[in-house]
């Protein structure tokens, strides 16, 4: 999905002079909803799936939970990097951005959710 | 008086680290929605933007202290698994839980919910501080911006409230303990 957008709308110019484009904050939005998106689907998979369980605990006595926590934070960092690199000195499509950020964090917040967790489980 | 050290690092974990976050979290959301309705930002002198600035990186700090000790000191003694045949399951909590169908839902439902939910709470917090802090002056002109920081700051906020009430609930339905005794006042034994 492409929520970079070429004119200057969402951009305001700071005390200094210097415009401040929304594209850092935009980044900053979107890879946090990735990051929460990716721990609720992880939190259900590693619940399903005793192979992943297995492969997520980094840390024995923490057990899969080490892996369910670690794994979205540090994909929330590099998409957080990757994405503030691109979109540094860009005006994005904001509205769109928090749409999928609202998505993604919904998505991890049900997922989350053990009694739904358990229905998609078919438990 | 006397507490086991698991006792204390719970009671740190929760009381200390989670408690504070969750109220600074509060008083961040307060001011998120407070500014939406001021005719001009608050200019800042250096020192108050360096105190405010301090408040977020004590904030952000409190979430993941929160959340690391939670899963890497006080989970590992709340799953502990017992010795084949041990009947006092009292270093034992989620077995203590899981041992009765009228505790079990405080494992199955609160802690499976809090242990993961509450991860939520500082990747949001954080995003929030960063954009808090870079949009300071200019939030007025991002109210989409705003729009988002504010709602990832509320989920945080129930996020938080989640794990704290299910991580006092757990903590009074089976407790963590064991440890050395740590001697506070009076008598000791």
């Amino acid at each position: 999905m492409n929520h970079s957008q070429p004119q200057r709308e969402g951009q305001t110019t700071t005390p200094g002079g210097d415009h401040l484009p929304n594209g850092p904050a935009g980044a900053a939005i979107l890879s946090a909803g990735v990051g929460c998106g990716v721990l609720g689907i992880l939190a259900v998979a590693a619940d399903a799936f005793k192979p992943l369980a297995k492969l997520l605990t980094f840390y024995l006595p923490t057990g899969p939970l080490s892996g369910v926590s670690s794994v979205p934070i540090l994909l929330w960092l590099v998409t957080w990097f990757i994405l503030a690199r691109r979109w540094r000195t860009k005006t994005v499509a904001i509205a769109k951005v928090n749409a999928t950020a609202f998505l993604l964090l919904a998505f991890g917040i049900l997922l989350t959710f053990p009694p739904f967790a358990d229905l998609l489980q078919g438990k | 008086m006397e507490i086991t050290l698991r006792a204390l690092i719970t009671l740190i974990h929760g009381m200390l680290f989670g408690a504070f976050f969750l109220m600074a979290v509060y008083g961040l959301v307060v001011e998120l929605y407070r500014s939406a309705y001021v005719e001009q930002p608050s200019k800042l002198t250096t020192k108050s933007y360096s105190l405010e600035r301090l408040y977020l990186i004590c904030m952000v700090g409190l979430g993941w202290a929160a959340v690391l000790t939670g899963a890497y000191i006080v989970y590992p003694w709340y799953r502990a698994v017992p010795p084949a045949g041990l009947t006092d399951l009292a270093l034992y909590p989620q077995f203590i839980l899981k041992s009765s169908a009228t505790t079990a839902g405080w494992h199955n439902l609160g802690m499976e919910w809090k242990e993961h939910i509450a991860w939520i709470a500082p990747i949001a917090m954080t995003m929030v501080a960063y954009v808090f802090t870079k949009y300071r002056l200019s939030m007025r002109e991002h109210p989409k911006v705003r729009t988002a920081v504010l709602v990832f700051a509320l989920v945080a906020f129930g996020a938080a409230g989640v794990a704290g009430l299910f991580g006092a609930l757990l903590n009074k339905n089976a407790p963590v303990n064991g440890g050395s005794t740590i001697h506070v006042m009076g008598e000791s034994q």
